[in-house]
């Protein structure tokens, strides 16, 4: 039965939004639309064709059209605007990184191939067809997304300055 | 060193379990002479680790209605249908993404009785009744407000509409039902403006008559019904214009009051 498929998907829908977006509510939008687009596409789902690559894929493809989208036009604040007083940084090795923040400074595109592979154990073969990509990019991504990751969590400190948020 | 030529991608494939058994036992094998190599790839498991951590407490959260009722309730509707053999899996699909619609905006209780229109205008025909359905719950328990140009002040009501609108419109007169007019506003529609005809009867019940010029094709239907929620709808389309009655009243009555809007429309 194809709606109890869908029901088993959305929690790993739902998680996959929420570690992308970080924004509980906006994640649940993204699940949301995607849930609606599935059904009205539901006549090309073809027969044994995975239904979790497919509703990905609709979400995916959903998150591209909204960031294509041209957003509100802001002013980049500079960093030395707000020079924030910092904190001493000498235990930071000792520490567990906050691995959610290092994510979010991932780009897009390898984050989504990061949060496919280590989240939904996706084999790569797969995420290639959900993304629409050839599977050297997927791999690439990876590699470069979790070289990334680790010198975020593992590194020096890159800086202690408000991040700009665009 | 690398005696069984190891890749980049193989290391990663490993991290993920995504090996035959003897290639995983072979990059052990490499790993185990490699500590920097080893260092880097135990980062990588623990990076998946953190993140399974950190995220799938979402998997056993409860999903929201709003995403659970956009599966779960056509699914009866689906199965209910099913039966129907002259329906195609493909129809079915529709009427139940037609159905998710209403559900999405907190509605339940559609009549399906849509089955034998085109899916384009179907999906149109159901906007209707609930864009009407929702501007009359807005709209209709104001008390200070609740038209933006009253009926006292009929020629100018009627002339800012049809300009807006692109069309002459009418309210129509109820008193002989017993609704007066109050007054009238316009909304955003899907591609356009939309009016809006407020009345009330002596008891205060209000009434609302929604107007959309939205409507392209040209087949004309017959009265349709739907309950949205506390709100009956009687609405219909008559060349490129959709009308909706709303009310939370009986639907014999609003029925009654449909019938005479329909056919002042017709004779004006």
């Amino acid at each position: 039965m194809e709606s109890n498929a869908i029901l088993a998907v959305i929690p790993h829908l739902r998680r996959y939004a929420r570690a992308m977006l970080s924004d509980r509510a906006a994640a649940d939008d993204l699940v949301q639309d995607t849930l609606e687009r599935a059904w009205s596409k539901f006549s090309q789902l073809r027969n044994g064709s995975d239904m979790r690559a497919w509703m990905f894929g609709i979400m995916h493809n959903l998150r591209i059209d909204q960031l294509r989208r041209p957003a509100l036009v802001t002013r980049p604040i500079e960093d030395e605007d707000f020079e924030m007083p910092t904190r001493p940084t000498q235990t930071d090795k000792l520490e567990v990184r906050d691995i959610s923040t290092a994510l979010q400074q991932l780009p897009d595109e390898q984050r989504e191939v990061l949060l496919l592979v280590a989240l939904e154990e996706m084999p790569y073969s797969e995420i290639a067809t959900t993304l629409g990509i050839p599977i050297g990019t997927v791999m690439s991504r990876l590699s470069r997304g979790r070289e990334k990751l680790r010198i975020l969590m593992e590194g020096p400190l890159p800086s202690t300055k408000l991040r700009v948020v665009r | 060193m690398n005696k069984h030529n190891i890749t980049e991608n193989e290391l990663h494939a490993y991290v993920d379990g995504q090996l035959s058994t003897l290639r995983d036992a072979e990059v052990k094998e490499y790993l185990a002479a490699q500590p920097e190599v080893a260092e880097r790839v135990r980062a990588y498991q623990s990076q998946n680790l953190a993140l399974k951590a950190l995220f799938n407490p979402v998997l056993d959260e409860r999903v929201p209605t709003r995403l659970d009722a956009l599966v779960s309730s056509p699914v009866v509707e689906v199965q209910a249908l099913r039966t129907r053999t002259y329906l195609s899996r493909w129809s079915l699909m529709r009427l139940a993404a037609g159905v998710m619609i209403a559900v999405i905006s907190g509605v339940s209780g559609w009549a399906l009785h849509d089955k034998f229109l085109p899916a384009e205008r179907m999906a149109k025909m159901q906007t209707l009744p609930r864009q009407a359905a929702i501007a009359h719950v807005v709209y209709s328990p104001d008390i200070r407000r609740p038209v933006e140009v009253g009926a006292e002040q009929e020629d100018q009501l009627v002339s800012w509409l049809s300009k807006r609108l692109g069309t002459p419109v009418h309210p129509p007169k109820l008193g002989a039902m017993g609704y007066e007019l109050i007054g009238g506003r316009l909304l955003p529609g899907n591609s356009g403006p939309v009016a809006q005809f407020m009345y009330h009867d002596a008891s205060g019940q209000r009434l609302t008559l929604y107007v959309s010029k939205e409507i392209t094709g040209n087949s004309d239907t017959a009265f349709r019904f739907a309950q949205e929620g506390p709100v009956n709808v009687f609405y219909w389309i008559d060349g490129q214009f959709g009308y909706a009655l709303s009310a939370g009243i009986a639907k014999a009555e609003l029925g009654r009051v449909a019938t005479a809007v329909y056919e002042q429309l017709e004779h004006k």
